[in-house]
């Protein structure tokens, strides 16, 4: 069975349609990247996979027994949160959550947990430092730790690699890709279409007449889609 | 110094002051860090103000005024949190609207039944003569249970101030933990309500948070700061208000905001 299974999803904001008649399916270890012209609604369809917004039509379904509480993730940033006094170790540590139901504090197993991953991603000295003063990649970082933490099954990505360099860029799909490779099944936003080809397993287009899924290989076969990755878009499936 | 103490504690209604305002002081300023950082302040002034329309309406049916205005307040945190999550309050008017009707029913119902012996005064601004012993135990147990549940809680709490949006998407049930949020500032609101006046209340829920950020970098540093900053502000406001005779709360609130002034200026300073 699917991991995750849309059939004809519907998605709006109060009347005015972001995606309709959307089909795809994800597999366990899948990497899925979707991508698409800004407001083709990436973030909208991201949020519906996550709950975080109702589907208006069509269904959404989880397979394999997937539990919300083994979801990791990274969500678009914003520039929110300018003000917020908190730690890296606070931050990455609150990813952890979802693993204590109930029970108040964290263990020491969390803070183990949290300081393997911390230092897997170089940013173990960092802890001590305040979240809204580190730059632009350390932040995005300090993010995918939390996100890999509250899971170990599916992570979502929204846009993880904007603002960041193209050495830290190429680290972070190395990484991810890495992560795949040991099963985790990966749904990310991004508007690097070669970066998508090398890593990704399938690839969802959104466009507003016809959204393309399928595997990389039909993608990068698909004419038209060629268009897009030349800049000039023009697609038919 | 040491005379000035043993002079207040000789006192009996100082040191009940002491005690419920000292307890109080620390749930509205655990309280007030997430709710300043969620931007939740205004839900705190609007209580305040529902909580004083609430006790006037209380004693105006002479009833016992706590036993009317906590689930008044309860349900007012509730309703305030379902609209802000709904995105319908915008712009914090609705509370303002809230605010100033509840605050004039208040008014009005306290001039309607007026051989009651009702003072105004008391209730906007608060009065130290009027906490009885009873008062003291209730208000002794509710800020021990606010105190414990958001120790216990903590983790939570942080996380869905922090991002909302990641604790809803992992599996962490958000409004539950906002819902929880509203319950525990209701509460300390309506006990902190009859020491400092429903006016001044809501000051001690922004005030210490809004210091301590100015210095603490992470949140649990805010967080142990900001009670500190509270209590020491409360207990030195209450002192020079014993010395000078000024009205409690009010005093209370200046020493809050030199506190404020006091660590701007510390984070100027290059030492720091
Ligand atoms: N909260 C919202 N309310 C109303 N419209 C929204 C909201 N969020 C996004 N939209 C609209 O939905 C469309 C898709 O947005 P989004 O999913 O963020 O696009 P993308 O992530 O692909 O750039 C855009 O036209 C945007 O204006
Ligand atoms: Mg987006």
């Amino acid at each position: 069975m699917a991991l995750i299974k849309c059939e004809n999803v519907k998605l709006s904001y109060e009347n005015k349609v972001v995606l309709e008649g959307l089909d795809f399916e994800v597999q366990s270890g899948d990497y899925l990247c979707i991508i698409g012209e800004n407001g083709s609604g990436k973030s909208t369809l991201v949020k519906a996979l996550l709950s975080l917004k109702s589907v208006d039509g069509g269904s959404i379904t989880f397979g394999d027994g997937l539990k919300k509480t083994e979801i990791g993730y990274l969500p678009q940033q914003d520039g929110a949160r300018k003000d917020f006094p908190a730690s890296v170790g606070e931050v990455v540590l609150s990813g952890r959550l979802n693993k204590r139901g109930l029970r108040p504090f964290y263990s020491s197993e969390d803070k183990k947990a949290a300081r393997s991953s911390m230092e897997q991603l170089g940013i173990w000295e960092l802890r001590k430092k305040c979240f809204r003063e580190l730059s632009g990649g350390q932040m995005q970082r300090v993010l995918l730790s939390r996100a890999l933490l509250a899971t170990s099954r599916l992570i979502l990505l929204d846009e993880p690699v904007s603002g960041l360099d193209p050495v830290v860029t190429n680290e972070f799909y190395k990484l991810i890709s890495e992560l795949n490779k040991n099963g985790l099944t990966v749904i990310m936003v991004t508007h690097d279409i070669s970066a998508s080809l090398k890593y990704a397993s399938h690839v969802l287009h959104l466009h507003s007449e016809k959204p393309f899924f399928g595997t990389k290989h039909d993608y990068s076969k698909c004419e038209c889609c060629k268009e897009f990755i030349g800049g000039e878009e023009k697609c038919c499936h | 110094m040491l005379s000035l103490i043993k002079e207040m504690l000789s006192y009996p209604f100082l040191v009940r002051t002491f005690v419920v305002g000292i307890l109080v002081c620390t749930c509205a300023a655990l309280l007030g860090v997430s709710l300043v950082l969620k931007r939740y302040s205004m839900i705190g002034d609007g209580l305040s103000h529902v909580g004083f329309g609430a006790l006037a309406v209380a004693t105006a049916l002479n009833r016992a005024p706590m036993a009317i205005a906590m689930p008044v307040v309860i349900l007012t945190a509730f309703f305030l949190l379902r609209m802000s999550e709904n995105g319908k309050l915008k712009g914090d008017s609705a509370v303002a609207m809230l605010s100033s009707s509840a605050l004039a029913i208040g008014v009005m119902v306290m001039s309607f039944s007026n051989g009651m012996n009702i003072d105004v005064y008391n209730y906007m601004f608060g009065s130290i003569l009027a906490v009885t012993r009873n008062d003291v135990i209730i208000s002794v147990l509710l800020s021990l249970f606010v105190i414990v549940l958001y120790v216990v809680f903590y983790t939570k709490l942080f996380a869905v101030t922090f991002d909302e949006t990641f604790a809803k998407a992992t599996g962490t049930k958000a409004g539950l933990y906002n819902m929880l949020l509203a319950l525990l500032t209701a509460v300390t609101i309506v006990v902190g309500m009859r020491l400092m006046g429903s006016l001044l209340i809501s000051s001690l829920v922004i005030f210490p948070a809004l210091t301590s950020m100015r210095l603490f970098k992470s949140f649990k540093a805010v967080v142990i700061s900001s009670a500190v900053v509270s209590i020491v502000c409360f207990v030195v406001g209450i002192s020079l208000s014993f010395l000078f005779s000024t009205p409690a709360g009010a005093t209370v609130v200046c020493t809050n905001l030199a506190a404020y002034l006091l660590f701007c200026l510390l984070r100027i300073s290059p030492t720091v």
